[in-house]
């Protein structure tokens, strides 16, 4: 039975003093401060952006800090920045979201690789290799055999080996430091226990923990003490146990000016989209009456599925299932593609505009005119300097600057480069709006130019949606917003319901079920 | 490494306005007149070597006509590189064809029409039949039509081992006669660039092609028929060196089961080459031409300072490495950070049908 570490340690394992992080004049991290005791589950929270990954990154040797900061390790002071090999030899080991086990393998070579005892020979001793993983899965209270295929486990399970792993690379080095950066986040709620009695575990033999989560219920369950970033800065650290939920929440948000949202008008016109029986790979028989002049959000945690509904409403998943109605005709979403999508008049912003959103190697003028290329095709030919006056006051319009059509597409800033693909849809007049994290690595004063023009699209009578996990975004812009987990709807809020406070509260607890999402 | 992870983090600075409207109309037009100014002075270069054999008038109608079929075999290959297709069958689909007319001309005694019919509709057959494994199973270009290649030179050889001679006068007279000095073959080469020119520069459907080829996502969201604009792109490349098979029969008067596999080289070498030109960072028609007589230029003119044989695949080869390195460079310069970033926040989202390659 694992029990719990002591808080009150003298030791700190992990100190970070004073580290910044500047990304080209944006601060990210302002003086981060930070204390991790020996043997005690920590808390790390803050919203998106605020700091935390920057400051995961730079433990991890990833990113280079500012001058000025320190950072020691069981009291010693460590050398800034970090080789990449540094944190391993420190003692820290990382588990990330995503695992990064060797979905082909086994178990063996996941934990080992890269480590394997040859001892100065070529050979691997794969006796000894499986001795080894044995014992250490044992440890844990795992009843896995390391020829297991990392395929054949469970997600809680695969999550347990990433521990595992990461304990392993610590070379059984006490007072070690654990980085859990949101390993749960794909992981069913239920069975999850079993890996917080494992973390309890990690930290009774001495090593400090630092979880990474979004998810509450997971840091009363399992921290002994909680760390809040908002802004790049500390705001808050103190024992779990001394807050409350809502004194959590309330913590990371603090309190922010909202002048960067247009103001909402949210006359809903008729109704312009209906989607029926919607499901994708997480997504799950979702329905949607999607009218003109509303913006929608659908949001949730990472990887509970409404990051599928602009692809899979836009027939551009594969995995799409159900219907769609739209100008009185209805269509399989199996049988639709973008093609159609667009001849419909819907329009899809994707998040990642480098692979899916426009060619960085394309002019900025072709990027912009590639959905309305047939207008400046009259006599037989391209009209090539139309084209481009049509694409430079499209900038103009959408303040996309430089003003320069011809220039490529690459080197034009997030900010711009999005609002130059607003433009490209929005001068279709499109009858639905579909993005996907459209400020996404969008500096803050092209955000409130993007949130305009959305705004606007919708007053033309555009019917917008809007899949994103920036809560504040979706609460200040939306009418309404419906929340995902697991691949369904469990909870829709609207007009005074929809509050920063209260979309962080259903997107973190679940909220409320409400059997309604549509009407 | 951790330097390099550094500057992945910093968004990337527009590029601000060039200074003179005289500056920026030199520095737009450098990269593009660049092949042009190196084709110059190779020139003078063996001009002022061989005054009076290479710098002639014969020798410029003569290169003229003899470049002309691998032009257009390289000209087959750029609706299919412009949409991120290879295509290594061209050679064999030129050899097939060629063989076909010489076979069914010469040894069956069709009437010419017929068996010129027969060549082209073998060169669009192959098309379609490399698209429906590019595009339906969706097996690498690469592999396919190297495979293909492979087979057609032999199916070549299996329809005539031998060259044969004696196809109708008037495919030899619609090749072979001369206008200026030049054979005819050439102008429809010049012809073909037109063609392609106007397609790919001045209609939508070139528009698409490049943007389907230099990112398959971005035009499949855009709503542009993907798979379809690929599986052309093949079959009008196919149709093109079957062309191309049809006016060397006409050329040689005969047919030569080996000319066909020879010709696939030097057409990677001068389309690679000719996407450095005229329009930089594109597979395009005049960058084509051009650098097909580019290399042609520099062949002749080492030839008649006495290196024959040998010279002419050493110089294809190390032309086709330099050309793609010289045009990879010139695509990394610029490249912004965050193109690595994005790539990395959003790792599941959904696609159908693979991702841009």
């Amino acid at each position: 039975m694992p029990e719990k570490g002591n808080p009150n340690a003298p030791g700190l394992v992990l100190e970070a003093r004073r580290i910044g992080k500047t990304f080209a004049g944006k601060t990210v991290l302002d003086g981060l401060d930070l204390e991790l005791r020996t043997g005690e589950v920590h808390a790390l929270l803050g919203e998106n952006g605020s700091g935390k990954s920057t400051f995961i990154k730079i433990l991890s040797g990833f990113h280079f800090p500012d001058q000025g900061g320190e950072l020691y390790v069981r009291g010693e002071p460590v050398k800034l920045p970090m080789k990449i090999t540094d944190p391993a030899e420190l003692g820290i080991g990382f588990v990330h979201q995503d695992l990064a086990l060797f979905e082909e393998g086994t178990v063996l070579e996941s934990v080992r690789v890269g480590r394997y005892s040859t001892g100065g020979g070529w050979r691997i001793p794969w006796r000894t290799e499986r001795r080894h993983v044995a014992r250490a899965l044992s440890d844990f209270g795992l009843d896995i055999a390391p020829r297991t295929p990392i395929s054949q486990l469970g997600p809680i399970e695969r999550a347990m080996v990433a521990i595992v792993r990461a304990l392993d690379q610590l070379h059984g080095r006490e007072e070690a430091v654990l980085v859990l950066d949101e390993p749960t986040v794909y992981l069913p709620t239920d069975g999850v226990d079993r890996l917080f009695d494992a973390v309890r575990d990690v930290a009774s033999r001495g090593i400090g923990v630092l979880f990474v989560t979004h998810r509450l219920e997971e840091v009363q369950a399992v921290t002994d003490r909680v760390t809040v970033l908002r802004d790049g800065r500390r705001v808050h650290v103190g024992p779990t146990a001394a807050m409350t939920q809502e004194q959590l929440i309330q913590t990371i948000l603090g309190f922010e000016l909202n002048e960067l949202y247009p103001t909402s008008h949210s006359a809903a016109g008729d109704t312009v989209l209906t989607a029926t029986g919607v499901g994708a790979e997480v997504l799950d028989d979702f329905s949607l009456n999607l009218h003109g002049g509303e913006i929608v959000g659908v949001t949730g945690l990472v990887g509970m599925g409404f990051d599928e509904v602009p692809y899979a409403l836009f027939g551009a998943s594969e995995f799409a299932r159900g219907t769609i109605e739209l100008g009185g005709r209805g269509f399989e979403l199996e049988s639709i593609d973008p093609r159609e999508a667009v001849d419909l008049g819907l329009a899809l912003l994707p998040a990642n505009r480098a692979r899916d959103g426009a060619v960085p190697t394309a002019s900025a003028a072709e990027n912009m005119t590639l959905v309305s290329l047939d207008r400046f095709f009259q006599g037989g030919r391209l009209r090539h300097r139309q084209e481009r006056a049509e694409a430079e006051a499209l900038m103009e319009e959408f303040d996309v600057r430089p003003r320069q059509p011809r220039l490529r597409f690459e080197n034009f800033s997030g900010g711009n480069q999005q609002k130059a693909l607003l433009a490209k849809w929005l001068v279709r007049k499109p009858k639905a709006l579909l993005m996907h994290e459209p400020t996404q690595g969008v500096d803050i004063g092209a955000r409130r130019d993007i949130f305009a023009k959305i705004r606007r699209a919708a007053d033309d009578g555009a019917a917008v949606l809007i899949a994103s996990a920036e809560y504040e975004d979706l609460a200040n812009l939306c009418d309404r917003v419906l929340v995902f987990r697991r691949g369904k709807v469990v909870g829709e809020l609207a007009r005074t319901d929809l509050t920063h406070q209260r979309l962080l509260d259903h997107v973190l607890r679940g909220g409320v079920e409400s059997p309604a999402a549509t009407q | 490494m951790s330097t390099s992870a550094q500057t992945t983090d910093d968004p990337p600075k527009a590029t601000p306005p060039s200074g003179s409207e005289g500056r920026a109309w030199l520095s737009e037009l450098a990269p593009r007149l660049g092949l042009v100014g190196v084709w110059i002075i190779v020139i003078a270069v063996f001009a002022l070597l061989r005054p009076d054999t290479f710098f002639t008038t014969q020798n410029l109608q003569t290169t003229l006509s003899t470049q002309a079929v691998p032009l257009m075999v390289a000209l087959a290959l750029i609706p299919g590189l412009a949409a991120g297709e290879y295509d290594l069958s061209v050679g064999g689909v030129m050899g097939l064809s060629l063989v076909l007319v010489g076979f069914l001309n010469v040894e069956q005694g069709w009437a010419l029409l017929p068996a010129v019919l027969v060549a082209l509709a073998a060169g669009i057959a192959v098309g379609a039949i490399n698209a429906f494994f590019i595009v339906a199973i969706g097996i690498e270009s690469l592999v396919v039509t190297l495979g293909m290649g492979t087979l057609l030179a032999g199916v070549a050889l299996g329809i005539q081992s031998l060259p044969v001679s004696g196809v109708s006068e008037s495919l030899v007279d619609v090749s072979r006669t001369n206008l200026f000095g030049i054979q005819l073959v050439f102008f429809y080469g010049l012809a073909l660039v037109l063609v392609l020119w106007y397609v790919l520069s001045h209609t939508p459907l070139g528009r698409y092609l490049y943007f389907v080829g230099e990112g398959r996502n971005v035009a499949r969201l855009s709503g542009i028929r993907v798979d379809a604009i690929r599986a052309g792109s093949l079959i009008a490349g196919s149709t093109i060196s079957a062309a191309a098979g049809v006016f060397q029969a006409g050329l040689i008067g005969g047919a030569d089961p080996t000319i066909g596999p020879t010709l696939l080289l030097p057409a990677f070498a001068a389309a690679f080459l000719g996407a450095t030109a005229i329009v930089p960072g594109r597979f395009n028609p005049w960058g084509t031409f051009i650098a097909v007589y580019f290399l042609a230029t520099g062949i002749v003119g080492l030839q008649l300072i006495g290196l024959s044989g040998w010279i002419e695949q050493v110089f294809y080869g190390a032309a086709l490495i330099l050309a793609v390195a010289a045009s990879r460079l010139a695509s990394k310069r610029d490249r912004p950070a965050w193109l690595s970033r994005t790539a990395r926040i959003r790792p599941n989202t959904p696609a159908k049908g693979e991702s841009a390659a």
